[in-house]
């Protein structure tokens, strides 16, 4: 296979459930994945790559032996890369190298979780001292939230940001969210609701944070050979760019993200840039983080992302970058607290035409953008961009 | 902040000295004497040359804060430790560390000049750096 071998995503399935308290994590895993293979219409025995990361309930013992030993997979080809919810952005971008090298045709990537369940208080829970880095941190109580809480209060005192802009990033996705039926919260917000909703870690409000919920999503990403057997529109892997970050021997800087290298090669790969993205999935674990993806991925200058969100950018058909137009993890669904597939499926919707009428774009180039784990410590960011079958 | 002692943080051989330093006032923090590099949290290597020559350097225990979040609320933390002012300090050595600011939160600001104190744990020879602010001191 050729170095520029086009690269497809075949299947995208996002789990319709939001709370699933009579199934187990595994049973997850295995309805997402029928679902995209179903979706791409390809038998599980084409399957001969597969990638997955952050099975919580089996923490540290083996994601994807597990998962793959659940579904019966025999594959070739395997990857557990784990970026915290950004991993299966990356994991597009995995699948489509191991497919140009001739490792694999067809590559499934699973994510599933019930955290929502398991009564889990996502982002507001005290201490768990995992990794030697909880001392020097979680012993302080710095929660998920007062952690991404103080990125936005250093964004706001170096650039003027106001609480009134981030609330803009929740307004676009509850619009968006309206129009989904299987949104957690589909009313519509105003500035003033977010801005008024209680304050959990300030600056951040209750409703600058996503839900917590159960479910899970999958992709089927496939070699140009095992694309030409489908009858199935196609979205084609066109640049892919992922970063590590970390908090830099004490120099953290909580105003930029990972996305600033991880989209500069995803668009270098891509031969494109900003401006022709019609369509963004940034993630959206809190609304600093999509302000931040927007600044680092270069849709406006560092800093200047608090306005170049006021009045409606974000919002789908009309704005200048609709995104999340399923309602994002801020109003649809963050299934097992890892935001980053649901990404790559409403991108992959976009590009095919099959998002919610209301909100569906006429795009042809779409990027879904992930930052896992926190960026007030250590984060992993993805970036892919994607191109329409029609384009 | 009332939760005293405050719960033992996981003690390695390479952060032991930190952490015992704390329990005898004082604030160590990393070296390197190849290119200079102070840097927090302990390391045995030098992460930007990966030097193995790193020495212990005790810090003035001053600086100010580079951010903070106030935590309203907080499944499994004493209630009555909150609210909890969680930042980074930006020390006058140059390493940001994460910690508490004990103190109402309406002294406390990005670029409040804070000094370290040290709380007690659990374990007698373990105590773990927060701050305040200096003005509050005088």
């Amino acid at each position: 296979m050729a170095a520029n071998e086009p690269v497809y995503i075949a299947g995208a399935f996002e789990h319709p459930t939001r709370e699933a308290p009579d199934k187990s994590e595994m049973q997850l895993h295995a309805e997402v994945a029928k679902g995209a293979l179903d979706d791409a219409g390809l038998p599980k025995a084409d399957v001969d790559a597969f990638f997955t990361a952050g099975v919580p309930e089996y923490e540290f013992a083996l994601s994807p032996l597990v998962v793959a030993d659940y579904l019966g997979l025999d594959v070739s080809y395997a990857d557990t890369t784990d970026y915290g919810g950004s991993s299966y952005i990356a994991h597009v971008g995995h699948a489509a190298s191991a497919i140009r090298d001739g490792k694999c045709d067809v590559a499934l990537v699973t994510l599933a979780g019930r955290p929502r369940s398991r009564g889990q208080a996502t982002g507001s829970g005290a201490r768990e001292l995992r990794t030697m880095q909880d001392s020097f941190e979680r012993i302080y109580g710095a929660t998920n939230i007062s952690m991404y809480g103080m990125a936005a209060r250093r964004h706001m005192h170096e650039y003027g940001t106001t609480p009134e802009q981030l609330a803009e990033v929740r307004v676009a996705a509850s619009q968006h969210a309206q129009y989904n039926d299987q949104a957690m919260y589909q009313d519509p917000v105003t500035v003033e609701d977010v801005v008024e909703s209680k304050v959990v870690a300030d600056p951040l409000h209750l409703l600058d944070c996503c839900v917590i919920s159960d479910g899970g999503g999958a992709l089927v990403i496939v070699s140009e050979d095992a694309r030409a057997e489908l009858n199935r529109k196609c979205v084609e892997v066109l640049g892919h760019g992922e970063s590590p970050s970390h908090h830099d021997a004490g120099r953290i800087d909580l105003t930029t993200t990972g996305a600033v290298q991880s989209g500069r090669r995803a668009f270098e790969e891509a031969g494109l840039a900003p401006e022709h993205v019609d369509y963004a999935s940034i993630y959206d674990s809190f609304t600093i983080t999509v302000l931040e993806a927007i600044e680092d991925l270069g849709f406006c200058a560092k800093g200047e992302g608090g306005e170049f969100i006021e009045g409606g950018t974000l919002q789908a058909p009309d704005g200048d970058l609709p995104f999340n137009t399923d309602g994002g993890g801020l109003c649809s669904n963050h299934p097992a607290n890892r935001g980053g597939m649901t990404k790559v499926v409403e991108a992959v919707r976009q590009l095919r035409g099959e998002a919610n009428p209301e909100v569906q774009v006429d795009a042809d180039v779409a990027i879904a953008h992930g930052t896992g784990g926190s960026i007030a410590t250590r984060h992993g960011a993805a970036t892919v961009v994607l191109g329409g079958e029609d384009r | 902040m009332t939760w005293e002692p405050r719960p033992v943080p996981d003690v390695t051989p390479e952060t032991e000295p930190f952490w015992k330093g704390a329990s005898e006032g004082r604030l160590l923090l990393s070296e390197c004497q190849d290119c200079g590099l102070v840097y927090h949290y302990p390391r045995v290597l030098c992460p930007d040359c990966f030097s193995e020559d790193v020495e212990w350097l005790e810090a003035d225990g001053e600086g100010e804060v580079y951010s903070y979040s106030v935590t309203r609320t907080m499944s499994g933390w004493p209630k009555e430790d909150l609210p909890l002012v969680v930042a980074y300090v930006e020390l006058d050595e140059g390493p940001r560390l994460m910690t508490n600011i004990q103190a109402d939160q309406d002294v406390v600001d990005v670029g409040t000049r804070v000094t370290v104190r040290f709380k007690e744990t659990e374990t007698n020879d373990i105590a773990i750096p927060v701050f305040v602010p200096i003005s509050a001191e005088r």
